[in-house]
């Protein structure tokens, strides 16, 4: 540990130097991952009730390649291994929880491959990652297999547990059959067919979209159970999810033609996405002020690639973009130094004085 | 003419065709100076200027060039124009400021060949856009190479101490950086219709 340990190996002082700050609250990584993970659960599990054993198989796929990959670039990368850590399993997790249920298992493992090597340990492993691993992989994802991951299942088919929905098991690198029964997204809906969804539908998530975006409620406690632990900072999805209100509420007094505050609150993956996603502590902005611009900055662009853009969903690509923001956002939002004047004022207290 | 609303021109210059992140063009400062966040505010600002004029000065010369009926020379033209901004730009900046033109470089006489600012002239003439709107769009090309540059800039400085392997240290990083940029522009595309 310290620098009185280095000299042949023999212990002169028991003494651990470091910098502030000096009390810590005693959780360490792996417990605050594993309780996102227990976070998680009720959404996932709600999930496999809905689109059944598709969405199952898809988390098991995304999870089990995420952890494999991190397993395999910690050995290469002589690193202490850091698969004890959760971060893996969230990363395959949230991944999983953001494609279709009956996207493609191959695909789905190649995305879990991606998100570790590309998301995390290309820019030097946890804590280092600049942007969310899993929105990474599904960006790329996105990139790769435009089709597949837009084709999305009417939720509730009957047999659902008994069998797969027929493209999850699409042989790699041939085109996975035609879809026997697809479901639009209440976002695809209302944008390409100008349906509304009623909101108790969007609420309970039993709409067809992505495995594990649906159900707004339960991702919702599970952002509470997170907050109320202090181990996620509510300030995020707050900022976020009160722009995206606020935005879409002026936008739909203005002309009623643009969806209702609410629909926009509880549709496509905008609870996971700031609940999960956009509270990564590595990837969001440290300073108070900060997150608020962080979370301001998200529900900007989330509502305008919704309303204005040419994909129905934009929650990803805000998270991502704002990630990418956040060095800076971090760089000018620098608290003053205790006992230090802010150098525009310094610069008139001399003028007053001379 | 192109009746294109000037709102529309800029905001397809600036986001949505990036001319950096979805047009690829520009990438050599791009990847070159954006080490440091001070500089590469500075470099768009000698990239927006040099925008700013050469668009200006490609609308004349598209138009003299349509009435005298000698367009195959527009390209030659542009590049002469672009050259000698360039040339001016840099005597201006060898004089103000003696520190920013040690670290542009050989990037700062490089904006003659950056692609982006030739595509900028043709582009406009190819839109067959208006004066205002060439300057507007000339405008919405320069601020959207900031935005870019902007957000690079911050990330590699966030990564200078990151324990990035070898195999992607250097170069490598800064391409797959440039990389998931250009995936979360991809959020644009189709923007506004």
């Amino acid at each position: 540990m310290s620098m009185f340990e280095k000299q042949g190996g023999q212990k002169y002082l028991d003494m651990e130097l470091r910098t502030s700050p000096h009390y810590s609250r005693g959780v360490d990584v792996p417990q605050i991952m594993r309780n996102v993970v227990y976070a998680l659960l009720p959404a996932a599990a709600m999930s496999v009730y809905t689109f059944g054993l598709s969405a199952l198989a898809l988390f098991l796929v995304t999870t089990v390649s995420a952890v494999l990959t991190e397993f395999i670039l910690g050995r290469l990368s002589g690193h202490d291994n850091t698969v004890g850590d959760f971060s893996a399993v969230i990363t395959g997790l949230l991944l999983g929880m953001t494609l279709p249920p009956g996207f493609p298992l191959w695909m789905a493992a190649a995305g879990g491959a991606i998100s570790i090597a590309m998301g995390k340990f290309m820019f030097g492993g946890l804590g280092f990652n600049v942007f969310n691993p899993a929105l990474l992989g599904r960006a790329f994802l996105q990139a790769a297999f435009p089709v597949a991951i837009t084709t999305w299942d009417a939720p509730f088919a009957p047999g659902r547990f008994i069998e797969m929905i027929n493209t999850s098991l699409a042989l790699p690198f041939m085109t996975p059959p035609p879809h026997a029964a697809t479901g639009a997204t209440p976002l695809a809906a209302l944008k390409f067919d100008g349906q509304v969804t009623p909101s108790l539908e969007l609420l309970l998530g039993t709409v067809s979209g992505s495995a594990g975006e649906t159900s707004a409620l339960l991702l919702a406690l599970g952002g509470l159970y997170l907050a109320a632990r202090k181990m996620l900072d509510w300030r995020i999805p707050a900022a976020m999810l009160g722009t995206v209100v606020v935005l879409s509420g002026i936008l739909h007094t203005v002309n009623p033609q643009y969806p209702s505050p609410v629909f926009m609150l509880f549709s496509g993956g905008l609870m996971l996405g700031a609940v999960f996603m956009a509270t990564d502590m590595v990837t969001s902005p440290v300073t108070g002020r900060g997150v608020l611009m962080f979370g301001l900055l998200t529900g900007v662009l989330t509502v305008v690639i919704r309303i204005w853009g040419g994909l129905p969903e934009g929650v990803m690509y805000a998270i991502i973009l704002g990630n990418a923001a956040t060095p800076l956002i971090n760089s000018h939002t620098q608290p003053r130094k205790y006992g230090t004047v802010k150098p525009v004022k310094q610069k008139k207290q001399q003028q007053g004085g001379a | 003419m192109n009746d294109v609303s000037l709102w529309a021109v800029f905001l397809n210059s600036t986001i949505i065709n990036n001319f950096v992140l979805s047009l690829f063009l520009g990438i050599c400062p791009f990847l070159g100076i954006s080490g440091k966040l001070d500089t590469s505010i500075r470099m768009s600002g000698a990239v927006i200027f040099v925008m700013l004029v050469s668009s200006s000065a490609a609308f004349g010369i598209h138009t003299l060039l349509v009435a005298l009926d000698a367009r195959y020379l527009e390209l030659i033209a542009f590049i002469a124009v672009i050259a000698s901004t360039v040339q001016l730009v840099e005597m201006i900046i060898k004089k103000t400021s003696p520190a920013l033109f040690r670290s542009l470089g050989i990037y700062l006489p490089l904006i003659t060949t950056n692609c982006a600012i030739l595509g900028v002239a043709l582009f406009q003439t190819l839109r067959a856009y208006s004066f205002l709107q060439s300057v507007v769009f000339a405008l919405g090309a320069g601020l959207g190479f900031t935005i870019a540059m902007a957000l690079m800039a911050g990330l590699r400085e966030e990564l200078e101490l990151a324990d990035v392997p070898n195999l992607v240290k250097g170069a490598g990083l800064t391409l797959m950086l440039a990389g998931v940029l250009s995936l979360g522009f991809m959020g644009f595309g189709g923007l506004g219709g």
